[in-house]
């Protein structure tokens, strides 16, 4: 478990790291928390001939808010500084709630949003938020630069837009439209293992309690982060009650994800169980909306 | 007066040293001009080698060699079988052991094919990547019972069929109690018969620290140096001797600190514990090989499964009257290890019960998959699963409550040593020493609250929905067993006491309980014992750590040691004093005339006469106050317990809860209730790893599928729950301390536990569990197949 040799670029500023990349990007790979590159780099599944190293580009380490609502992160911020972040806590409070279940404090304090949204894993808890919360994504060579919506960024599994040069300089989550409700269910086998499924709901509803806005995004039953967008807009008009919901999940789980079965877990279990949690879900987000 | 120990809840001597990082682990070992090897391990399960280039791998900077089956010449051999096969009548035993590299044959994906030593890891493991082997793919042995089918592929080329029809044969073994050959007559006769199959699957010991070794070969003292994890440092060191052509006493093993044995680490001779011993000789270097841990995966022994068919006859009032059961055992790819986990399966089954007639059948069976050696609780936990299994079924189709039918067939006070007839790991009969189960069921059902909890439904149901359900499991774990084991014994001079013994230690606390012994008998106190273990130059007598039997046997050679040493003081000092023996008491590190403190001599300044620098040692007495002395025990001595959990189950995704776990534990004497507690602790800990969440899954083509901690989930400390653990002490006869081992016995019951208690909370799906582990999605499987 000792990785193949690699050449060790670490620049000091995001300038710097772009020209490693236009140099290097196509036999290289980003080092940011280094939580799922180490370990295959280790198992030798992957062999980079180098390794761009991006911690010391501090400048990616930010958390703004954004004049209209919403916030700017840059692609360095640590997970654990998103869980303990007040604005986060404020405006993103769906983002702010879901980190505590990306593995464990340890792996949280080195690992980062950017190097999570980028990895591309459909069991990591931070595409599927991306997601579900339309956020958007600043992806930097180092002569232009583009932005690229979070659901058009995961294309297949492992594989995103990034092209070998770009790096991910920054996410952009919007504001949360008005009386707006929001959960995340998962189900681990341990507390802090990639989920056997989960989803992120969000539910707008209006004054007599009908549903005018659905999301519903889910975790580790497809090869990207799965939407739901037929069964989301089954809620559209309705009430929430069983039988609306009970039509949202049949629907969701029969037709929107793609479940494979894998050690812990079969692909018939996955897709049960992804139902179970979406109606746990939607009940937890139209409780938040008139709470 | 100095206050026993013996019995007190003493910290750990060992602690302050492991907490700050300052023990000695074999990785700590780092010598000058140290080479490191690596391993080509075979990628597929079973194949044919038909060509190995390793030219390019010769060509990498900071390569010092690269060694195939065919470079060991002379060297390459089978490894030892180290257990020989039981005093059965009609075995059928075949002997396949592993062999430091794979020649001809590939039998398990992880075979190590290639070793290479380089100047570092990095570059014996790039050098590795390079190693070029052509293989002819072969169909896979996975499943143990299809592995019988004559049709089966064939482990070994060479293995004719037992019974002309049971193929890849390792062995085959029939024991019988009472009339159990009878069972059919005496089911004709019984009110009431449970048939069904079972499946019990053991995975890996997955310890802190994995395996490792550092050979140094002085050429100028002629002696050879290994720092080894192993649990058997005194059978490495004469096996190594022996394989590499020196006398014992040019072989110093020293087994320092290490991070858990669990078994796998007892004297297998692994490749690797081959190797490098050999190589340091070659090449005139120290050479170091730490197991990585996804190596740890393939290239440590496991356990498996077992698939049992058994069939229980009970009469009207739910007594057992035969047990008949015929099972497969997964013996992977060799067998070093002799039929000890079977045997323990096929012995640990009849538990604390009166069982008068039993039929039991087993098949060993070779299969392409790592090798299966006994792993805390070695067999047992399947034998358990199934016979509390068969209970809960009889329990639930009589209508007797479980814990009645439980305490209708336990064997009674009186009946104790109680003789089970058939042959036990030990080659003894399996007898029970002593035991009293009852009052640990009384006791164990009053900690759960389990007449409250079956009072009302109400009590079966969360706040949250979630539905609650109790398991209570009994067992029994046979320990102790001999050989001997020795210890030396020597008040030094500064007045501390010196211990050294030949068994290895992986953090049992002997460091502690081994020194509450000699306090006791020498009057010093507990942190005033040093204690070394494995190391082969400072005790060379003895067998290992395994079979929970550290204390039992090393513990007695102790105190027998001790005892000496004592006799020794109170004669020395009964001279200096002019008073009669008995007339002495050793207390706070001196000997004095009972009730004089000014009378009393220091041990220290004690020994030091026992030295003296001028007069004679008189014929026929020892200088100093030292001893050695051995104990071995006539058979094994039984502990028992009495597991009982509450879960709680959620209804719709089906994960699980445990909520209560409560422990009734029996290990006789109980030298330090700390120690105990810990050890019971860490038992249950893997046993809940073992029902819930480890499992070792293979593909068709016998590829582990679950080989890191990523999908081999072990339960960490927010899955495993506080526990509520009271000691009973019905003391073994079979030693002078009275006690029984305690080693394996809190991961035994667990499987069976966990099962019962889910399939209580579900009871009103109707389904039956009969197979461990299980997993959320498997209950969810089970629950749909009955709708």
């Amino acid at each position: 478990m000792k990785p193949a040799p690699f050449e060790y670029i670490a620049p000091n500023n995001l300038d710097e790291a772009l020209i490693a990349m236009e140099v290097n990007g196509f036999d290289g790979k980003l080092l940011a928390g280094g939580q799922s590159l180490i370990p295959v780099m280790n198992f030798r599944l992957a062999q980079p001939a180098v390794i761009v190293d991006l911690n010391g580009v501090t400048e990616l380490d930010f958390i703004r808010p954004n004049p209209g609502g919403g916030v700017t992160i840059g692609a360095l911020t640590r997970q654990s500084r998103l869980e303990h972040d007040a604005i986060v806590r404020d405006r993103v409070p769906l983002l702010h709630a879901t980190i505590p279940f990306i593995a464990h404090p340890q792996i949280r304090n080195r690992g980062t949003i950017g190097g999570s949204l980028a990895h591309a894993d459909p069991a990591g808890e931070l595409p599927v938020l991306s997601v579900a919360l339309q956020a958007r994504f600043k992806l930097q060579r180092y002569d232009k630069e583009r932005w690229v919506n979070a659901t058009d960024f995961y294309q297949a599994l492992f594989m995103t837009a990034l092209e070998p040069q770009e790096i991910m300089t920054a996410i952009e989550i919007p504001p949360l439209p008005p009386r707006t409700g929001w959960a995340f269910q998962e189900l681990a086998r341990r507390h802090g293992d990639y989920a056997q499924a989960g989803v992120a709901t969000l539910i707008a509803l209006d004054d007599d309690g009908v549903c005018t806005y659905a999301r519903l995004v889910f975790l580790n039953v497809g090869e990207i982060p799965m939407v739901a967008t037929e069964a989301a807009q089954l809620l559209v008009g309705e009430r929430i009650s069983a039988e609306s919901i009970t039509a949202v999940v049949n629907h969701a789980i029969q037709h929107e994800i793609e479940p494979t079965s894998d050690v812990h877990a079969s692909a018939d279990y996955k897709r049960h169980l992804a139902g179970v949690l979406t109606k746990r879900a939607i009940r937890q987000a139209a409780n938040r909306v008139t709470s | 007066m100095t206050t026993r120990q013996f019995g007190k809840r003493v910290k750990r001597n060992e602690d302050p040293r492991l907490l700050t990082g300052q023990a000695l682990f074999v990785d700590d070992v780092d010598l000058p001009n140290m080479a490191h090897m690596a391993f080509v391990r075979s990628p597929h399960a079973h194949a044919r080698i038909l060509a190995i280039d390793t030219s390019a791998a010769l060509e990498v900077e900071g390569v010092v060699g690269v060694y195939s089956a065919e470079s060991l010449g002379d060297y390459w051999q089978h490894g030892p079988l180290l257990v020989s096969p039981p005093p059965v009548k009609d075995i059928i035993f075949n002997q396949r052991t592993q062999v430091p590299l794979a020649k001809g044959k590939v039998r398990y994906a992880g075979e190590p094919v290639v070793c290479i030593v380089a100047e570092s890891r990095y570059i014996a493991e790039d050098a590795a990547d390079l190693v070029y082997v052509d293989y002819e793919l072969l169909d896979a042995v996975v499943d143990c019972e299809a592995g019988t089918k004559p049709d089966a592929p064939q482990v070994y080329d060479d293995l004719e069929l037992a019974f002309s029809h049971l193929n890849n044969v390792n062995a085959h073994v029939v024991q019988i109690k009472g009339d159990g050959a009878n069972f059919d007559a005496i089911a004709a006769q019984a009110a009431h018969i449970i048939k069904r199959r079972f499946y019990y699957d053991h995975g890996a010991s997955a310890p802190m620290e994995t395996r490792g070794i550092v050979a140094d070969w002085d050429r100028r003292a002629h002696r050879l140096t290994i720092w080894d994890t192993t649990q058997a440092p005194v059978f490495i060191r004469n096996g190594m001797a022996a394989f590499l052509g020196l006398s014992e006493n040019q072989v110093r093993v020293i087994a320092p600190l290490i991070g858990g044995g669990f078994g796998p680490k007892i004297m297998m001779f692994y490749p690797e514990e081959m190797l490098a011993p050999w190589l340091s000789m070659k090449l005139n270097r120290p050479i170091k090989w730490i197991e990585d841990r996804s190596e740890h995966f393939v290239a440590t022994t496991q356990e498996r499964d077992q698939i049992h068919y058994a069939e229980m006859a009970l009469d009207a009032d739910g007594k057992i009257l035969a047990v008949r059961d015929r099972f497969f055992h997964d013996a992977g790819a060799y067998a070093p290890y002799g039929l000890t986990v079977p045997l323990n399966s096929q012995c640990t089954l009849l538990g604390c019960y009166d069982i008068p007639a039993y039929h039991s059948t087993f098949t060993s069976v070779f299969t392409n998959k790592p090798i299966v050696t006994p792993y805390r609780g070695a067999g047992r936990q399947h034998g358990v699963f199934v016979m509390e299994r068969l209970l809960d079924i009889a329990a639930r189709e009589m209508g007797i409550d479980k814990a009645e039918i439980r305490r209708r067939n336990f064997i009674q006070p009186d009946q104790f040593p109680y003789n089970n007839e058939i042959i036990f790991q030990d080659f003894a009969a399996l007898r029970y020493d002593s035991g009293n189960y009852e009052p640990a069921l009384d006791t164990v059902l009053e900690r759960i609250g389990y007449h409250d909890f079956y009072e009302s439904d109400a009590r079966r149901l969360t706040e949250d929905g979630r539905l609650l359900g109790l398991g209570l499991v009994s067992y029994v774990e046979g320990t102790g067993i001999g050989p001997y084991e020795g210890a030396r014994v020597q008040v030094q001079s500064n007045g501390r006491v010196s211990v050294a013994t030949g068994i290895g230690t992986q953090g049992q606390g002997h460091f502690t309980s081994f020194a509450q012994i000699v306090a006791d008998q020498l009057g010093v106190a507990v942190t005033d014992v040093d204690l070394v273990t494995g190391d082969t130059d400072q005790f060379h007598w003895g067998a290992g750590t395994f079979a929970s039997r550290g204390a039992v046997v090393a513990g007695n050679a102790i105190n027998e040691a001790a005892r000496d040493v004592r006799d020794k003081i109170l004669k020395l000092a009964s001279e200096k004093l002019e008073v009669a023996d008995a007339d002495l008491e050793l207390t706070g590190g001196t000997v004095r005339v009972k009730g004089v403190p000014s009378s009393a001599i220091s041990l220290g300044q004690l020994a030091q006469e026992a030295n003296p620098m001028r007069g004679a040692v008189r014929p026929g007495t020892e200088p100093g106050l030292e001893s050695s002395n051995y104990f071995g025990p006539e058979y094994g001595a039984t502990a028992s317990g009495i597991h009982a959990m509450i879960v709680a189950v959620d209804p719709e995704t089906f994960d699980v809860e445990i909520l209560q776990y409560a422990v009734v534990h029996d290990c006789g004497a109980v030298i330090n209730p700390l120690i105990v507690d810990g050890q019971i602790h860490g038992g249950v800990a893997q046993g809940i790893g073992n029902a819930f969440y480890e499992k070792l899954a293979y593909d068709s083509s016998g590829q582990l599928l679950s080989g890191t901690f990523m999908d081999y989930l072990l339960p960490t400390a927010l899955d495993v729950p506080r526990m509520s653990v009271a000691h009973m002490e019905t003391l073994s006869p079979l030693n002078p301390l009275g006690i029984k081992g305690v080693g394996e016995a809190g991961a035994i019951p667990v499987g069976p536990l966990f099962v019962q208690a889910v399939e209580d909370a579900l009871h009103v799906t109707g389904i039956e569990i009969l197979e461990c582990p299980i997993s959320p999605s498997r209950i969810w499987e089970l629950v749909n197949l009955l709708s």
